[in-house]
């Protein structure tokens, strides 16, 4: 695996811990479809939240919110459709979140942003 | 859940002509995914300010804040242009993210572009806008370092010049990390220095510089005296333009309130200031070519509404050379400024009020060709042309021109004349101190009133309020009744009679004054008969 897919997976390994953390339960990772991929579903309380996670090392090209674009956000609207007419979930609660993971110097900074789409 | 409140205010000056309004840039970061969100009616250059802000900023050794930002421009339904704005709404983002105190930048008016290096960079119209700031309360002010010493001018301010972000950050509270960051890359707009290229500063420009015309220099005088417009007729040659481009340098400096006005106006209209952007003492001189449009002579615009030429030359000289040659809307434009002392101009964008106190100068040639002057022998023209050419200045437009004049070439034995005498012609200056006694008598005898010059005043105050005595009067009668002058022609008469008196420093009027101010005053018809000895 390449560098950068690495670092990815360890983004969601820590962020999918972080929820875990704070009464998160973890129902899928990695969902795919045509449209794209989900980073992170999870369930808090009844309502199902659906995680975008972004990892960088160092802010060198900007804080990684940065690059959740609008077009990125739209085909997440999009695939949370998705994923609940195929999940049997239409209609339920759900939340967007993003999840930033800083890598920097053996340190691992998380910052979580939530109804952010 | 208890989210920390992120909100600042700063404040900065929305212009509409020359009346300011006090904005409100507020700023507040909520927690989404970073964006940058710019409300409160900003036009094209105005939301472009995200960008330089943002880069300003970054480029300052400062921290952008990574959510989402929405600036609002309060109040919201008064249209914003401009990008002065820029310095503002950087301070009002930092101070909303706790980089700067929000208590310090409320204190403060911020004006100034960004540069994307985060220099201050400078902006148009920092005279009115910062009267606005003081009249609304405000008398703390940042503006950029280039437009210090018009910022200066208004009393009562604390000003502070900047030409760095850096600076401004530091004032309020920022922990730079070393002040090398914000070095300013040395870009300096390079603007061709204007004087070099305006001939009027190397040719000293003198009344005695004219030669031959000592009636005409004359005219001139009382015509600076009283402030009263000015026709002059003649052939090509004779001096019409030589003449009123020396009229400015024989009327007196403005007073602190009509410079300020002056040094405004052209502040909002961006034009590059010769003297350095200091206040303009002397009276501005305009000569617009006769190809102008309606709306570049009195102002107007896309959208928002700017100043016109006539406003650039508020009090001052509007000199239109070729006067019949303007297209006639263009003159009949000028009909309600030279009545009121100020325009007022209508666009989508907003209602603009300019002041337009101009001493209007009119030259023609006396027909079409030229030549018509004197036996009109070399005139090429025939009677309907000559009629149709200065008919385009008859009507209302000459009934506010109180002195017609009629120039001729100086003939060789004027020339002679002039020579001969040559160090004795008048000099702008001398002229210029008459004129200013001369002014000084007028405002006194006019005080109480809501006028200043002879120019201003009716006729119907002067008959009723200062009176001529009685051989004076017959003078003007008997010229009355030889149809010499209209009635109305009477009122300019006596208008010109106080300001030949007050040239001499008389306290009234006497035949002379009055004998001189029908001579000056001319034929109602404009139209100099040929006499047919072809």
């Amino acid at each position: 695996m390449a560098q950068k897919q690495l670092l990815g997976k360890y983004g969601e390994d820590v962020a999918a811990q972080f929820l875990q953390d704070r009464g998160y339960s973890i129902i899928d990772r990695n969902w795919r479809c045509s449209i794209g991929e989900i980073d992170l579903i999870a369930k808090y309380k009844s309502r199902l939240v659906f995680v975008e996670v972004k990892t960088r090392n160092g802010t060198g090209y900007g804080h990684p919110f940065e690059a959740i674009t609008n077009s990125k956000v739209l085909r997440m609207r999009k695939l949370v459709s998705q994923w609940c007419s195929q999940n049997g979930a239409l209609g339920s609660e759900v939340r967007l979140d993003a999840i930033a993971v800083l890598v920097r110097g053996g340190r691992v900074g998380i910052e979580h942003l939530k109804q952010v789409f | 859940m208890i989210r920390k409140i992120l909100i600042a205010k700063a404040y900065a000056v929305s212009l509409l002509g020359l009346a300011g309004t006090i904005v409100e840039v507020e700023s507040e970061i909520s927690s989404s995914l970073p964006g940058f969100v710019l409300v409160g009616l900003p036009d094209a250059s105005l939301t472009e300010a995200k960008d330089r802000v943002r880069a300003a900023i970054q480029n300052s050794g400062l921290k952008m804040p990574d959510r989402r930002i929405t600036v609002n421009l309060s109040p919201a339904s008064v249209r914003k242009h401009g990008s002065s704005f820029d310095l503002a709404i950087a301070v009002s983002v930092l101070a909303a993210s706790g980089t700067l105190k929000p208590a310090s930048i409320s204190k403060w008016v911020h004006l100034g572009e960004l540069g994307l290096d985060g220099s201050v960079r400078r902006i148009n119209g920092i005279l009115p806008s910062l009267i606005a700031a003081k009249l609304a309360g405000i008398l703390h002010a940042i503006v950029p370092a280039a437009n210090l010493a018009e910022a200066s001018l208004v009393e009562g301010m604390h000003v502070l010049g900047v030409s760095h972000f850096g600076e401004v950050a530091k004032l309020h509270g920022a922990v730079l990390p070393s002040s090398d960051h914000w070095q300013p890359i040395d870009v300096q707009v390079k603007t061709a220095k204007a004087e070099v290229f305006d001939h009027r500063n190397f040719i000293n420009l003198d009344m005695s510089d004219v030669l031959g015309q000592q009636e005409a220099v004359d005219a001139l005088t009382v015509a600076a005296a009283g402030g009263h417009h000015l026709l002059m007729v003649g052939p090509p040659g004779a001096g019409k333009t030589m003449m009123a481009e020396r009229l400015p340098g024989i009327l007196p400096n403005l007073n602190l309130d009509d410079a300020l006005e002056t040094t405004a106006v052209l502040s909002i209209s961006g034009r590059s200031n010769s003297t350095n952007e200091n206040l303009i003492e002397r009276p501005p001189f305009e000569a617009p070519h006769h190809s102008a449009s309606v709306s570049s002579l009195v102002g107007g615009g896309m959208g928002m509404p700017r100043p016109g030429v006539i406003s650039l030359a508020n009090n001052g000289v509007l000199f239109l050379d070729e006067a019949p040659e303007f297209q006639k809307p263009v003159l009949e434009a000028l009909r309600q400024p030279l009545e009121s002392g100020e325009v007022i101009i209508n666009r989508s964008g907003g209602t603009a009020r300019f002041p337009a106190k101009f001493q209007l100068v009119l030259a023609a040639n006396p027909c079409p060709c030229g030549h018509g002057y004197g036996s009109g022998r070399n005139c090429r023209c025939n009677d309907q042309q000559r009629v149709k050419y200065l008919a385009k200045l008859s009507g209302p437009l000459l009934d506010r021109i109180d002195i017609r004049l009629n120039i001729n070439a100086a003939s060789p034995a004027q020339l002679a004349l002039a020579r001969a005498s040559g160090s004795h012609s008048v000099s702008s200056a001398e002229l210029r101190d008459r004129v200013t006694v001369a002014r000084k008598l007028a405002s006194k005898r006019l005080q109480g009133t809501p006028w200043q010059i002879n120019a201003q005043v009716p006729g119907s105050y002067l008959r009723k309020h200062l009176p001529l005595d009685s051989r004076s009067v017959i003078k003007l009668e008997d010229a009355l009744d030889k149809g010499r002058i209209s009635m109305r022609g009477f009122d300019r008469c006596l208008r010109l009679a106080w300001s030949n008196a007050d040239l001499e420093e008389r306290n009234q009027p006497n035949q002379l004054d009055v004998a001189k101010a029908i001579l000056l005053r001319g034929p109602e018809d404009l139209l100099i008969p040929r006499s047919d000895s072809k």
